[in-house]
């Protein structure tokens, strides 16, 4: 290898009129709602709320989603009018994040593995040096999380925190607790 | 698709940092859990220049009232490679910083340094095919925070880049050659290698400077690169 890879860098406290800049009169790159009219797939709301370790909200941080597509496919162009399995939004005051978006099908995985529908999650905060991902699954899919190669790479006693439960009002929630008895499980990707 | 190489733990820092106090709650305390990358972590997306949006690359020009933002001009760039020298073309970078005085826009900023009714502090471009990317701005100025007595960051660039896929997604800080402030910055002394603190560092460059106008730094930036051994997925 010639090179040698840029150090990261906290994202800091002030990254909003820039990387969510919706509140400041900009068009960010995406944002929270990834439904198009005619999208294919069944229609989901994710939100969760990102905790530190004592337990307090983390209202400063940011969170993006990589999915695929209802069939399985991720696009590779971001283009208007379609679906772009990119979102991005900033936590609220009490550390709450929502996306609107489609269900994802299953995708391959190594070999001739198939992966549990899933959603790849970013966050980046103040205090974090560096960015942490993690993945959600989705708890009615207990059959194909069974079979999922990622998950069964994590103990058992932590899967949980990998898993969105679905409350009455249909949406899928998935609380991210960046330290402590709860820690989600990130992932060394 | 090629597996990408591990991050590099030898250059970027860890998550919990003794002199960085927002770390202390912040960072996971379990190992990262080694993940085998398959095509959620090795696909993203291209970007053209519709993401540019109304932030565009010259950030003196781009949230003009009523004349020029106050402050040094300066031009940064450089190109987006990855570990083998191959620049990464078509992705998007995004950069926000504090005006000249070393004051944000965003609404939680309240260092009492006078905002510029004439700059917003953010921008974005798409590298060309040879990973080329270039701002035009004003040199950033130093701000205190609250992470110690009399803390005050360095000058310095907020860098956002994605590179070719979903795992390649970097987010770092570019700093100035000769600032004083970078011996006593805990955030850039949480890198933990020398020479990968000193990456961090732009280089002026008369070559980029333009003769009465502005002066010219440059800034390399080196995401993940695909294995040299293509394994099977
Ligand atoms: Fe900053």
């Amino acid at each position: 290898m010639a090179l040698k890879q840029t150090a990261s860098q906290t994202i800091g406290p002030f990254f909003r009129y820039c990387l969510t800049p919706e509140g400041y009169g900009h068009r960010g790159i995406a944002g929270a709602n990834l439904q198009i009219p005619g999208l294919a797939g069944e229609r989901i709301r994710i939100a969760g709320r990102v905790f530190d370790g004592a337990g307090a909200p983390v209202s400063d941080a940011v969170v993006e989603i990589w999915q695929a597509d209802s069939a399985g496919v991720y696009p590779a162009t971001m283009e208007a009018g379609k679906f772009c399995g990119f979102g991005r939004t900033g936590t609220d005051e009490t550390g709450e994040f929502r996306f609107d978006t489609i269900k994802p099908g299953p995708v391959p995985g190594r070999g001739n593995s198939w992966q549990a529908p899933h959603i790849g999650i970013i966050i980046a905060a103040r205090g974090m040096l560096s960015h942490i991902f993690t993945r959600l699954y989705f708890a009615e899919e207990n059959a194909a999380n069974a079979q999922d190669p990622v998950l069964a790479t994590v103990p058992a006693e932590r899967r949980n925190t990998l898993i969105a439960t679905r409350g009455a009002d249909g949406v899928h929630r998935f609380d991210i607790c960046l330290q402590g008895d709860n820690e989600t499980v990130f992932f060394d990707v | 698709m090629d597996e990408l190489n591990a991050r590099d733990w030898t250059v970027h820092p860890p998550y919990l940092d003794k002199n960085y106090a927002s770390t202390q709650l912040r960072s996971p305390r379990q190992k990262l859990l080694p993940l085998q990358q398959t095509q959620s972590e090795l696909s993203g997306l291209r970007y053209d220049q519709s993401a540019v949006g109304t932030l565009g690359q010259d950030l003196t020009r781009s949230a003009v009232k009523n004349g020029a933002p106050l402050g040094e001009r300066i031009i940064v760039q450089g190109r987006v490679l990855d570990e083998a020298g191959k620049p990464v073309p078509h992705t998007l970078v995004e950069i926000w910083q504090a005006n000249a005085a070393g004051r944000y826009v965003h609404e939680a900023d309240q260092h009492d340094a006078p905002l510029d009714p004439n700059f917003l502090g953010a921008g974005r471009c798409v590298t060309d095919e040879e990973g080329c990317y270039s701002f035009i701005t004003v040199k950033p100025g130093a701000y205190p925070w609250l992470n110690h007595p009399n803390a005050w960051r360095p000058a310095h660039i907020h860098f956002s880049l994605f590179g070719a896929s979903f795992a390649t997604r970097l987010i770092t800080q570019m700093f100035f050659p000769g600032d004083p402030l970078l011996a006593l910055d805990p955030i850039f002394h949480s890198v933990p290698d020398a020479e990968a603190r000193q990456r961090l560092i732009c280089g002026f460059s008369l070559d980029v400077t333009k003769p009465q106008w502005a002066l010219g730094y440059t800034f390399d930036i080196v995401l993940r690169g695909r294995r040299a051994t293509p394994t099977e997925i």
